[in-house]
Formats: structure tokens, C-alpha cells, sequence
């Protein structure tokens, strides 16, 4: 039926987008960065409101695809050019090297022969992992990757001994393909605010102060710590737990908008601490708990726990204090006092910058001004591109891009 | 089928090492394979090469014994016509036992009878599956969407499946389109740089609808039947038309929350100057604004309360900024006080809430008491907490007090019985059955003439959706999609991108139900579940617990199946009493032969026996993993994937019981409120059926703790050695199944 349809970004508004075209009859081009699937929402411990893990819905999205001989995938690539217009355009699409074939069988053999490890992006840098890896434990595609650093190391070549499925391969190289297609779906998602930039939080001073988006490592079983929420200056499990709402969000020299889901995420991480720790208290630090829909019900639950507690006010500072305790310096708007409170974790909720903010679009978009993408005819943002939210708006807005593409491509 | 039959035996991942594979020929030799090829490494181009010429020289039924089936599946895909069963002995047999045993001798055995009971499965399997063949509706398939609701989301979604090829019959109760996007004056700021209130361009809308040959409007028409199944609905409008389509849209949007009902909180009633922010709306439309001195806007009038709605509209914080910045616009002087609790302006919106503090609307953070409303000289007063001073407050003179009041679903409430899904005792679950079933008595949207009722399905509010995280447009009812307000709270800008979507789904439901395959969790399955009538009982059982209301019934309550509404989860094959129901290559005598085919040890060889039916959804991928990840569990566990615990049939716990089997357990999702079973009822039907399994364990004189059933999250991987091991302690101090070697 007519021309592709051409996905950016495997997360969940471009998987959305790919499974609902694809579904709906038409081919598809989906082309990913990561060498796995899934986006932000792989990282995730547990999803607001329900505390049910993502993989649950992500496994059926998988299913779908591996089912669908529509849907053409490309992992670790990057479109870097885009030329033509609506209804006809040619993209070219760099591939990096991945240094392992299909024919890998996720046996391991590769990663227990290398020695070199690297920082563990997936985990948000807080771990190490070996420099010949899988991503993580679900990852889909289910296939090894090998560091570029090691690939003309010694440890490159154990790895390649390693395998017994002739698998690695060390002399691959990026490569460039021009797939054409009649409409583009972005749906390049966002990245967390760069926590260092807000600098009166020190972010850099402390381990133990840590981003939301590594809380949710710290939770996961799959996770640095094998699931345990501990300081990670000591290992020990903390007793009072901060989370720091608007973190560089709602802040005209940060991010001015609100990025939605941080609140959700500070409740819903505060449950992973009473879950774990019967007897830490968290204090959530916030200016409007914005808890919108049905997700009210879930602040009620939260608000119901004792052992947590409501602040409002925009702390001002974090100051190391004796003993590696962080002192927050805030004032309550409430009492109008200005306070020193003491905590020993302290989750700053940054706020999500869209992706096209980071890196534009190879055609002429327009952007606002904080880099959210508008729709141009023949190319159609979608998720957290074009605006802050929640997973169901971003499967929400994947499907209707979906359709604003089948819409340029039907009956050509 | 004529079925030509082989089986691959893989090598490679430490297999090779750790079978004995001329034991394993010979066990398929058993059962009935005669014809076995090994390799080592079966998913490399080589191997995958060895299936394809069998396969071109007319094998059409491949048993691959190597890794798990959620993996390798571009390799081991032989086309729609080849069936292809996999047998996981990577992760089922290997991974998960131990090579060796402390001091013992036995492990090698163990694990190798493992792997033999696995293929014995696979092999029966086999035998018992068929192709599928799509179901085919006997009328010429309809494309044609129907969209219910002339608002903001009917409007676009028509528009969006016009605009997608599809003819499109809109329907709107008023005389005219528009719906509450036909009642405000204004919109809250939504393009760049956020700060300008923006036009309705509803006039631009209505006018595109009208020049769409492929739209059908039809207003001053309510649908008063909907007959049929996706790809052949039959509906008949009030005005007496009637038409065929294939899909359905509802987009019957909102109703305000009734004001009436804050008399007591609010003085809502007492006096003209306290309206709600629909009034509020019609003012400004009506260009009524100029006079107004002072207006203050009660947030959360109602919402976020649990004596009125418990959950938060969404749209209001946004709405009373409007609305202040209309008040402000006509009269620049005006004091306009915003009262809140949290002021709920997400994304971009945070830039209108920044404008309106920049045109000096004064905001005031109340605590969980209502503010006093009370008159005095011909002006409103208000007595509110000021959170900020941390002291009460007054504000007087004031001409107007807008409470804004929250949105509900333009749609009755519907939850069925047993209702144990939203975690209520049966007792409250039948009072809210009834109760529900009298709004729907009085009222619906679709009149479906579905045997479980009229309207969709809702969850604890009247919200019509099922997995609103990870598959919002979910409804339970096949084919038939809610879009905007009816779905969600949303405001203006998100429904239109809520209406688009679902417009796909129902263009998407349409396709599939023409392809004769399935939509959503089982895409593009071609099974579906045949009834042998000539053994029915006419139990109702199927046509009552089908959680997507497939079923019809006739007057002497014979099941009706409508295939192209069935998600093919198999609930109604687990429920028949009769085993009357089954899939081409899913059935109560596949699964129970593939039970029978396990070997069961004599009771003096101290090998038990535990048979674990496992949800294939997320059970077994947690199984997968625990597997990779190094856990180790008894031997003597034997794993069957099922399409969902709703299609466990009862029979299959008497098989394993009858023949032998010591224990077995069942590993399912999350059910209760937050349940994650993605056929919504299935875990739950698992577990009240299971409740009632005693009577049979009963009629064979067993212990109930033979049988026990668990809920198991995808992620809870290192769960699954604890849960096995516990249950196999328990076994033990039960001891054998009596019916060993009958």
C-alpha cells in the first residue's frame, strides 16, 4: 500500500507509532538510536499509578513487531539527512558499528572473556559493565554489543575468540543507507536536564545526590544495586530521603515549562522507599503537586503514608553538612520560616528537555523556544518532541502521528 | 491439515554438552517423530538453511528444540503455512538445572528427563495444532467508521479517517456541531510563545466536515441500535437511518459536574453571582465581561473532593486562567483573585499561568476547607486560609465567584460482576453491578445489542478504558475506540490529537476484522475459538465471562460467537464445562494430551512431579529471564505457556492430578484494581475458579495445597525460585499423589 512511513525514535510514541501504521496495513521504517528498543521507558523501575512494571506492555509491543513483516528496524542509527517533500522524500540513515552479528545468541561468553568495562549508560552512568555487553536484561533486539573501545584492544580479540558462533565482528563499520519514504514521524523523545546546571544544587558534590531518573535505576532488580535503594557514598540503605521537586523546572533560567511527569515520579519513587526501607522518612520539597486526572487518586494514597511528608517550598541551596549529610536550605511558604533540613539522599527531580532542543531535525522545522517541535506538512513530531508528558500521551500522540503520515501516504 | 513432520535439535549454547541427544531421538521416535536432525548451532545461517530445504521439500511442521520462542523468531519464522512449535530447552532445561549435585549422581538424569518431557510436550503439541484459517464474515467486510459525538474529538476524528480514505458517519445528538468547543469564547493559549487566548476555529472545522464528500453528518440523531460485530455493525440512528460500518469511535465528550450538589460547600444557588465556569464561559461569549470589577475563581470546586469527584479534571486550572484573562481584557482594571490548591498548568501551560501573573491576577493558595462564600451589600465576600500568610483571609466587593467545577465522562458506569477486579468484596460488587446496570437500563451511548449489555465497560470512574498506561485507546469492546473527554480529562488541543489516534484504531479494527485476524494484545492472530454446538449445555458460562463481550446468546442461550470481536485470550475455552471450545492450534485436548504426555516417575523413585501453567505474557518471559539470569530450581518442574490463566480449563488440574502429577500451580498477572492482565479478567476468572477447584480435588480424595495459583509481575524474576521452591517443600510434606501408576 503505497509508500513507507519512516519512525524516529524506538521509545514509545515511535513504537506506538510504527506497531499502529504497520498494523493499520502500511510499511514501516523504524530507526532507533539505542541498539535496543523501548527508549526512556526501558529505564523505568515501575510506571505511575499502578507500580507495574513497563515491560509488561512493552513485551506485547515487542511481540507485535517481531510478528509484523511491516515494520523494518534499524538500531544504533541516527538519521542525519532528510531531502524531497511531503509524499517523497529520501533519508539517509548512519548506522554505527555494532560489532556483533545475528548470529549471536546472547550466550555471555563474550562478556565473561573481556576485562575492560565502561560506564553503564542504561543505568545513567551510576554503574560499571563489561565493555562487550547487552544492553540490559530484556533488551530487544536480544543481541550483544561491543564497545568501540575495545575493538582494536586485546580485549577485542578475546572477545571474538570468545564466541562460538563466529558472532563478533571486529572489522564492522558504520554504514549509510538511504531509505525512501512518503511521511516521517519524530518521535526522537527527550533527555533528563543536565542536574549540574541548576548549580546551587551541587550536584556534583555528593553521590548521594542523585537525579529521578537514576532513582528508578537504584529500584530497578535489574539495576547498579541489584534493586536495593542504598546511598551510593557508603551502601547503606538511607533514613532520610529528600526529593527536590522543579529541579531546574518551571525556571526561566532552566527549563520554563513543566515538565509533567516529575511529580508523579518523586510519589511514585517514594514508594519504592517505604517499600524498601519500613523505617525512612521522605520529604517531598514541591511548589503545586501536579497530580492531574486519575493520578489524584494516587497522591491521596501517597499523602495517606505517615512516613511522608509535604513540603512547599523551592529549596534554595544543598550544602554539604558533618559527616556526609546534606543540608537543604529552603523556606517554608507555608510558615514563611527559613529552614535547614538535614538528609542523607536527595533525588532531584529534573525535568525532561525535548530531544530537538539537543538536536534538530535535518529539515526546516519550526521549533518554540524551548526547542518543542511543530508539525510541518509531511513531517509530524511526536511524544515528548512536541510537548512534556505521561507514556499514555505519548502512545496517544504516536498513534495520531501515525495517522497524520498514513494520511500523506494513502492512495499514492 | 496433512501434516509432514520434523524435528531440529539444537546443540549449540552448552546443549551439546549437557544432553544426551540419542536419548532424545528416541524419545520423539516415542512420540511419534521419527524424522530428527541435530545441529550446533540451529540459529546460524547453516542451520536455519538445513530447516528451509525440509521445509521446501514439504515439510509443513517444524518442533525446534533450542532456546525460548521469544527469541530467534525472524530465524525460526518459516512462514504462515509451516507451524512451528519450540521447545525451550535453553532456558527451561538447561539454564535452570543444576549440572551437578552436591555429593549425588542423579543431575544428569534429572535434567535429561527435562529435556525429554519437553520434546514429549512439543511433540504432542505438534500433533494437535492446526494452520489457522481466518475467519471470514459472510457479508462483504465494511471500512466505513462511525464517530459518535459532534465535539472537538468527533469532529477531528471524522475528519482524520476522512482525510485517511474512509467514509465516515458522524453523529451528534444537537442540532448543530461543536459541542462545548460551540459554547467557549475563547481558548487558552496553545501555540508559541504561549500567551495569546486563541479562537475556537470551530467555524473552520464545521465547514472542512461540510465540503468532506466522505463524511456523513447526521444531527439531531442519537444511535438507538448498534447490531453486529467489527467489520459489520448495523446501526440504527433515532431519525430512522440506517447504516453498515466497521468500526466505531465515541466521542460523546463531557458533562459539567452538577453545581447543585456544592450547595452546602459553596452557597452554589444562593445568590445569581456565584456561577459555575461553564456560565462563566457563555458570559464571555456573550461579551458579558466588561462590567465585572471583581471575580474570584474558586479552584477545585468539587474536584480532587471525596464527597463529590475524587480525581482531578485537568482542564480547570487552565480554564479560570483563561477566563481571568478574559475578565482582565475587559477590563484591565479588574481585581480577579484565583483561589487553588495546586495550580495545574503542565507543559507549556506554565507560560499562561506566568501571563495571567503578569496581568495581575492575585493567586491564593487555600488549604483543604472550602473558602466561606457569604453576601453583603449587594457584593460577594469570601473567607478564605491563605496558605502563604498562613492566616485567613478576606476578600470583599466582589461581583462574581466562579467555581470551577470538574468534568465527568459523558458516558454511564459501567463494572460487572464478579467485580473482584476493582478489589471489592462480592457483596459491594453485586450492589454496584445492580446498580450500574440500572444507568445503563436508563441510559446509553452505543445501545449495543451485546448479551453482557449496551455500553462499554468502565473502570472505577465512568471512564471506558482498560490499560490507560501503556495501551490508552483500549476499551473492552473490540472495534469500538473513545477519544477525548469520554477517555480522559484532557483539554482542547490534546483531544484533537486523541480523536486522530483513535481514528487509526478504528480504521486499524476495521482492516483486521476484513484480514479476519486479530487487533490488540493478539495481533494479526488468525485463530479464533469454535464452538462443537451439538455438545452444549447451554451453561452461559462462555457468553457471561468473555471478558470483551464476543458472545451473543439466543433465546434458549446457545452461544452466538462474534469472531471479529474476539481477542482470542481463550477465557471461553478455560470456562466451558463441556470442553466444546477450541482454536486450531489451541485446545482443552492439546494441552491436556501435552499434560498426559509427561513422564511421571514411580512413587518409589522420589522424583515428584509439578506442572506449572504459565501466563505466556509476562509469567514466562519472568521464567526466560530468571533462567538467563543464573537462578536455579527443582527438576522436577514442567513449565506449559498458556494464552492467559482465563483459558486454563479446569479439566487440565484433574488430568495432571489423575495421572500422577503431585502439584501444580499457575503464574498469572496482577489482578484486583491495578490489575495488569492484559485480558482484563483473566487472572481474576484463574483465581475464582481455582477457589472452587476443591470440589474436584474433593471427588479424588486430594489435598488443596496440590494446587495453588500465584501472581507473578514481569519483573519479579527472582521471585520465581522462591515461589517454586516454597511450593515444592510443600509438596514434599504432602507427599506423593496417590494416583501415581494408575
Amino acid at each position: 500500500m503505497g509508500q513507507s512511513i519512516l519512525v524516529v525514535g524506538g521509545g514509545m510514541s515511535g513504537v506506538s507509532a510504527a506497531l499502529e501504521a504497520a498494523e493499520a496495513g502500511y510499511d514501516v521504517v523504524l530507526v532507533e538510536k539505542n541498539p535496543y528498543l523501548g527508549g526512556r521507558v526501558a529505564q523505568l523501575h515501575q510506571y505511575f499509578p499502578k507500580l507495574c512494571p513497563p515491560y509488561c506492555g512493552l513485551e506485547i509491543n515487542f511481540k507485535r513487531i517481531k510478528s509484523n513483516p511491516r515494520i523494518k528496524l534499524y538500531t544504533m542509527s541516527e538519521v542525519t539527512g532528510i531531502e524531497g517533500e511531503p509524499g517523497n522524500y529520501k533519508v539517509t540513515i548512519n548506522q554505527l558499528p555494532r560489532y556483533v552479528n545475528e548470529r549471536c545468541t546472547a550466550c555471555g561468553k563474550c562478556a565473561d572473556a573481556v576485562e575492560a568495562t565502561i560506564p553503564s549508560s542504561f543505568d545513567y552512568g551510576l554503574g560499571q559493565i563489561k565493555a562487550a555487553y547487552l544492553p540490559h536484561e530484556l533488551a530487544y533486539p536480544y543481541r550483544y554489543v561491543i564497545d568501540p573501545s575495545i575493538v582494536e584492544t586485546e580485549d577485542g580479540a578475546k572477545a571474538k575468540e570468545a564466541c562460538p558462533y563466529d558472532a563478533v565482528v571486529l572489522d564492522d563499520a558504520p554504514k549509510e543507507t538511504i531509505e525512501e519514504a512518503g511521511a516521517i514521524v519524530w518521535a526522537a523523545g527527550w533527555s533528563p536536564y543536565d542536574a549540574s546546571k541548576v548549580e546551587y544544587y551541587n550536584f556534583n558534590s555528593s553521590p548521594d545526590i542523585i537525579t529521578n531518573v537514576q532513582m528508578e535505576r537504584l529500584a530497578a532488580a535489574g539495576g547498579p544495586t541489584g534493586g536495593k535503594i542504598v546511598k551510593l557514598s557508603n551502601g547503606e540503605a538511607p533514613k532520610k530521603v529528600a526529593f527536590i521537586q522543579c529541579a531546574g523546572s518551571r525556571d526561566v533560567n532552566h527549563l520554563p515549562f513543566c515538565s509533567t511527569i516529575c511529580c508523579l515520579a518523586s510519589l511514585k519513587q517514594a514508594t519504592y522507599v517505604r517499600e524498601q526501607l519500613k523505617d525512612a522518612e521522605v520529604t517531598i520539597y514541591f511548589i503545586d503537586i501536579r497530580a492531574m486526572d486519575r493520578n489524584e487518586d494516587f497522591y491521596t494514597k501517597v499523602k495517606a503514608d505517615e512516613k511522608i511528608s509535604f513540603v512547599k517550598s523551592k529549596i534554595g541551596l544543598i550544602e554539604p553538612g558533618e559527616n556526609g549529610v546534606l543540608v537543604l536550605n529552603g523556606e517554608n511558604t507555608t510558615t514563611g520560616e527559613r529552614f535547614k533540613a538535614e538528609h542523607d539522599l536527595v533525588v532531584l527531580a529534573t525535568g525532561m528537555q525535548p530531544n530537538t532542543d539537543l538536536s534538530k531535525i535535518p529539515a526546516d522545522m519550526v521549533y518554540d523556544e524551548y526547542g518543542f517541535v511543530q508539525n510541518a506538512e509531511g513531517i509530524f513530531g511526536a511524544g515528548t518532541v512536541r510537548r512534556p508528558g505521561e507514556v499514555h500521551v505519548s502512545v496517544q500522540d504516536g498513534t495520531s502521528a501515525a495517522l497524520k503520515a498514513i494520511q500523506v501516504v494513502a492512495g499514492r | 491439515m496433512d501434516k509432514n513432520q520434523a524435528c531440529y535439535l539444537c546443540k549449540g549454547c552448552g546443549l551439546g554438552e549437557a544432553l544426551d541427544f540419542d536419548n532424545l531421538e528416541e524419545v520423539l521416535g516415542e512420540s511419534g517423530v521419527s524424522e530428527v536432525k541435530t545441529h550446533d548451532a540451529l540459529c546460524s545461517p547453516d542451520g536455519v538453511a538445513l530447516i528451509q530445504a525440509d521445509v521446501d521439500g514439504g515439510v509443513n511442521a517444524v518442533l525446534i528444540g533450542a532456546c525460548s520462542s521469544r527469541v530467534k523468531t525472524d530465524e525460526f519464522n518459516f512462514g504462515s503455512q509451516v507451524i512451528v512449535e519450540r521447545a525451550s530447552l535453553r532456558e527451561q532445561a538447561l539454564m535452570c538445572s543444576e549440572a551437578e549435585y552436591e555429593g549425588e549422581e542423579t543431575a544428569g538424569e534429572d535434567r535429561q528427563m527435562l529435556a525429554a518431557d519437553y520434546l514429549r510436550m512439543s511433540a504432542v503439541k505438534l500433533a494437535k495444532s492446526n494452520v489457522p484459517v481466518p475467519f471470514k464474515l459472510e457479508l462483504e467486510p465494511e471500512t466505513a467508521l462511525m464517530v459518535v459525538g459532534g465535539g472537538v474529538a468527533g469532529i477531528n476524528a471524522a475528519l482524520a479517517g476522512a482525510k485517511a480514505g474512509v467514509q465516515v458517519y458522524l453523529v451528534e445528538k444537537e442540532a448543530a456541531l461543536g459541542g462545548f468547543l460551540g459554547k467557549m469564547a475563547k481558548l487558552a493559549p496553545e501555540t508559541p510563545p504561549y500567551q495569546e487566548l486563541e479562537d475556537t476555529g470551530l467555524e473552520e472545522l464545521v465547514a472542512q466536515v461540510e465540503a468532506d464528500g466522505k463524511i456523513k453528518v447526521y444531527t439531531g440523531n442519537t444511535v438507538d441500535k448498534t447490531a453486529g460485530a467489527p467489520g459489520n455493525f448495523t446501526v440504527t440512528l433515532s431519525g430512522g437511518d440506517t447504516f453498515r460500518c466497521g468500526a466505531i469511535v465515541q466521542a460523546t465528550g463531557w458533562l459539567p459536574y452538577e453545581p447543585e450538589k456544592l450547595a452546602d460547600e459553596l452557597a452554589y444557588g444562593s445568590n445569581p453571582g456565584i456561577i459555575t465556569n461553564v456560565d462563566m464561559e457563555a458570559k464571555a461569549k456573550a461579551g458579558e465581561l466588561g462590567g465585572l470589577g471583581a471575580v474570584a475563581f474558586i479552584q477545585c470546586a468539587g474536584s480532587r473532593d471525596q464527597n463529590h469527584l475524587p480525581y482531578c479534571s485537568a482542564v480547570c486550572c487552565t480554564v479560570s486562567l483563561k477566563q481571568a484573562m478574559m475578565v482582565k481584557e475587559a477590563n484591565p482594571e479588574a481585581a480577579v483573585y484565583v483561589i487553588y490548591k495546586d495550580i495545574r498548568t503542565p507543559g507549556q501551560s506554565e507560560e499562561v499561568y506566568r501571563e495571567a501573573q503578569r496581568k495581575g491576577v492575585v493567586f491564593i493558595r487555600r488549604d483543604e476547607d472550602y473558602p466561606k462564600i457569604s453576601e453583603s451589600g449587594g457584593k460577594l465576600a469570601i473567607e478564605t486560609m491563605d496558605m502563604t500568610l498562613n492566616d485567613t483571609v478576606e476578600i470583599d466587593e466582589l461581583d462574581m465567584v466562579v467555581l470551577a467545577t470538574g468534568l465527568k465522562p459523558n458516558n454511564p458506569k459501567v463494572v460487572d460482576a464478579p467485580l473482584v477486579a476493582l478489589g471489592m468484596d462480592q457483596e459491594a460488587a453485586k450492589k454496584l453491578a445492580a446498580e450500574s446496570k440500572a444507568a445503563c437500563d436508563s441510559w446509553s451511548v452505543l445501545n449495543l445489542q451485546y448479551r453482557q449489555g449496551p455500553n462499554l465497560p468502565t473502570l472505577k470512574y465512568a471512564y471506558p478504558d482498560s490499560h490507560f498506561i501503556c495501551f490508552p485507546y483500549e476499551t473492552r469492546r473490540t472495534g469500538i475506540y473513545t477519544a477525548g473527554t469520554v477517555r480522559r480529562p484532557m483539554r482542547v488541543s490534546q483531544a484533537v490529537e486523541d480523536a486522530t489516534g483513535a481514528a487509526l484504531k478504528a480504521i486499524q479494527a476495521a482492516h483486521a476484522a476484513a484480514e479476519g485476524v486479530a487487533v490488540h494484545p493478539r495481533s494479526g492472530d488468525m485463530s479464533f475459538p469454535e464452538f462443537a454446538m451439538q455438545r452444549c449445555t447451554q451453561c452461559k458460562r462462555c457468553t457471561e465471562e468473555c471478558p470483551f463481550g464476543a458472545i451473543n446468546e439466543d433465546e434458549k442461550a446457545n452461544p452466538l460467537p462474534n469472531p471479529t470481536r474476539c481477542r482470542r485470550c481463550g477465557v471461553c475455552m478455560g470456562a466451558c464445562p463441556e470442553r466444546i471450545i477450541s482454536f486450531k492450534n489451541y485446545s482443552v485436548d492439546m494441552i491436556g494430551s501435552m499434560i498426559k504426555s509427561i513422564e511421571v516417575p514411580e512413587e518409589d523413585e522420589e522424583k515428584p512431579r509439578v506442572i506449572i501453567l504459565a501466563c505466556e505474557n509476562d509469567a514466562l518471559p519472568a521464567i526466560d529471564m530468571a533462567a538467563r539470569k543464573g537462578h536455579k530450581w527443582s527438576p522436577y518442574i514442567r513449565f506449559i505457556p498458556v494464552r492467559c490463566l482465563g483459558s486454563v480449563n479446569l479439566v487440565w488440574i484433574a488430568d495432571a492430578l489423575s495421572s500422577g502429577i503431585d502439584g501444580v500451580m499457575l503464574f498469572g498477572c496482577r489482578h484486583g484494581e491495578d490489575y495488569q492482565c492484559h485480558f482484563i479478567k483473566g487472572s481474576e476468572l484463574a483465581n475464582v475458579r481455582m477457589s472452587k477447584i476443591s470440589e474436584t480435588l474433593d471427588r479424588l480424595v486430594l489435598e488443596s495445597d496440590r494446587v495453588r495459583v500465584e501472581e507473578i509481575s514481569f519483573n519479579e524474576v527472582d521471585r520465581v525460585p522462591e515461589i517454586i521452591a516454597e511450593f515444592m517443600e510443600t509438596i514434599e510434606e504432602v507427599g506423593p499423589n496417590p494416583y501415581k501408576g494408575f
